[in-house]
């Protein structure tokens, strides 16, 4: 002890070399977003799978869907229409305007249709519903985490994914497609009022080529898109709100990732869908 | 053995321990939360038809105790009879029956606040009973009429005070006739004359129903108002447990020490200071 006691701290062996140290604590914070997001995605499977078998269990809380249908779907109407009828104006403002420099703005029918059935309705009803929905959900999911709501659900035999998470899913799973499907018709008619009465395209024409290039499996793409996209922004507002910790602040917090994961989901879920039903873009 | 050759489980306890008069016993209950160690090894046994009371200082694992009894969490290790059933390892299907003995009242009521007073008294019933509307509107407006928030009963609850929250939520707790009640720190917060209010309603419930009651609580008060037994959470473990009379005769110093720092005097405590 006196010996160690007089060594200077020159001589004292450090426990680790210093540069060994630094490299571990770069590899560390190199490493900690993948590992946080494979943690994440890990997490969000676990709790997937539990929605599901929740969900296939009695009791069967038909109400609750219906009530939530109601909350996501026919609350949703206005701010969907009008997103809707804006996203196709504008898309009929700048084809017409393009494609007139190379004489093909009689085109743009079935450009606008097979872009708002395929992608634009979809996608924008989705981050509509995102916003305005999937913010209020977890934020009420993560109130009644932070309250003990949920524990006292838990204390009541009400297992509480099957109470708060599974009614949801299955809501937004069958309102979402028919928000797209209000939104492609309303975009529709957002493009043909700017395209025919602003632009001065042809409007027998438009609807023509709308008619004859947009099938009904189009659509049904759209539709399927949509209620992937509906059953991935509810469970992952869900699951921000449902271990949501921190009281106030964390409520805060859960309702802000909730609204960043869920449209970034949106958008990714996109792009794997359509390669997958195209059979294109995956590079194999 | 059961169908298949597996044995069935009884979930509902055995029947030497549905007439132990101890009708919860903690043994070497542990929980870790990363590296911190809560509770380390809790030893308790809870008093059927008894008011038995937790006491101990923030940070003791009070409440963490509560969340492993109630299995909101799964501890470390340890056992939690009820009734001579082990619910440790029990997953949440196999807990159902062991919970609806139980009624929890947390701090704050966590009454659902989307739900009018009575629709929160009706919910465990409509979940969990094929009783009519008209039997669950009795049986609810009965409880509620018990707790004097009758006239609340088509308020949310948020347009009540915070002392018709509790007694909602006691209502609540009750309306499935629990055989266990579990009060998180019901007296938080609340100044002494409603404290006491609040005792008395924790009395009067064991006394009315017959229930066991189980309170997690630091106001010393209600310790010797009501308690028929006291035990107290030091540091993750029970350091002491015992009747209220017997604790004052404690020479315990960890116990001399919570109690004389909450205005409480012990023998223990009068004998260091004529030292």
């Amino acid at each position: 002890m006196a010996e160690a006691a007089e060594q200077t701290p020159e001589e004292q062996q450090p426990e680790q070399p210093g540069w060994g140290k630094a490299a571990l604590e770069a590899l560390a914070w190199l490493f900690a977003w993948p590992i946080a997001f494979v943690a994440e995605v890990g997490f969000m499977a676990r709790l997937v799978y539990e929605t599901f078998m929740w969900g296939i269990r009695p009791p069967y809380r038909f109400r609750l869907v219906i009530e939530h249908i109601e909350f996501l779907g026919v609350q949703s109407i206005f701010i969907v229409g009008l997103s809707g009828i804006f996203v196709g104006g504008v898309f009929s403002l700048q084809l017409v305007d393009g494609f007139r420099q190379f004489g093909a703005e009689n085109q743009v029918g079935a450009v606008i249709g097979l872009a708002l059935s395929r992608e634009l309705a979809p996608v924008f009803s989705a981050l509509m519903i995102t916003s305005r929905a999937g913010s209020a959900m977890a934020t009420e999911i993560a109130s009644m985490r932070v309250t003990n709501q949920i524990d006292a659900l838990t204390t009541m035999s009400v297992n509480p994914i099957q109470f708060l998470i599974v009614p949801r899913v299955i809501a937004a799973t069958i309102a979402t497609p028919i928000m797209a499907l209000l939104a492609f018709m309303v975009g529709l008619v957002g493009a043909y009022v700017v395209g025919v009465f602003l632009m001065g395209i042809d409007g027998g024409i438009f609807v023509e080529r709308v008619k004859w290039f947009v099938d009904t499996s189009d659509v049904g793409q759209g539709l399927v898109k949509s209620a992937v996209f509906g059953a991935a922004l509810t469970m992952v507002a869900c699951r921000q709100g449902f271990y949501a910790s921190g009281g106030a602040a964390g409520v805060g917090q859960a309702t802000n990732r909730a609204v960043v994961q869920a449209s970034v989901a949106v958008l990714v879920l996109d792009y794997v869908l359509t390669a997958v039903i195209l059979g294109q873009g995956v590079g194999v | 053995m059961g169908l298949f050759g597996s044995e069935k489980k009884v979930l509902d306890g055995t029947k030497e321990g549905r007439e132990d008069p101890v009708q919860i016993r903690v043994r070497e209950l542990r929980k870790s939360y990363g590296e911190h160690e809560v509770l380390r090894g809790v030893d308790l046994d809870i008093w059927r038809g008894e008011i038995n009371i937790i006491i101990g200082g923030s940070g003791a694992g009070k409440s963490v105790f509560t969340r492993q009894l109630l299995r909101l969490e799964s501890p470390d290790s340890g056992q939690i009879l009820v009734d001579g059933l082990d619910i440790v390892p029990l997953n949440d299907w196999e807990l159902v029956p062991t919970r609806r003995k139980f009624g929890m009242v947390f701090q704050f009521g966590a009454l659902f606040d989307s739900m009018t007073v009575f629709d929160n008294c009706a919910f465990p019933l409509r979940e969990h009973t094929d009783m009519s509307r008209k039997e669950i509107h009795d049986r609810v407006m009965q409880r509620l009429s018990d707790f004097r928030v009758a006239d609340a009963a088509h308020k949310l609850p948020g347009q009540i005070s915070g002392g018709m929250q509790k007694r909602s939520a006691l209502a609540r707790a009750l309306v499935l006739e629990p055989e266990v009640l579990v009060y998180d720190e019901p007296t938080s917060g609340l100044d002494p004359i409603s404290s006491r209010r609040v005792d008395e309603l924790i009395r009067e419930t064991a006394d009315k129903f017959g229930v066991t009651s189980l309170i997690i609580t630091h106001d010393m008060a209600s310790v010797f108002e009501i308690g028929d037994r006291v035990s107290m959470l030091y540091q993750g473990r029970i350091e002491e447990s015992s009747t209220p009379d017997a604790i004052l005769r404690t020479e315990n110093e960890v116990v001399i020490d919570f109690l004389r720092a909450s205005g409480v005097s012990t023998a223990g405590s009068e004998e260091r200071a004529s030292q």
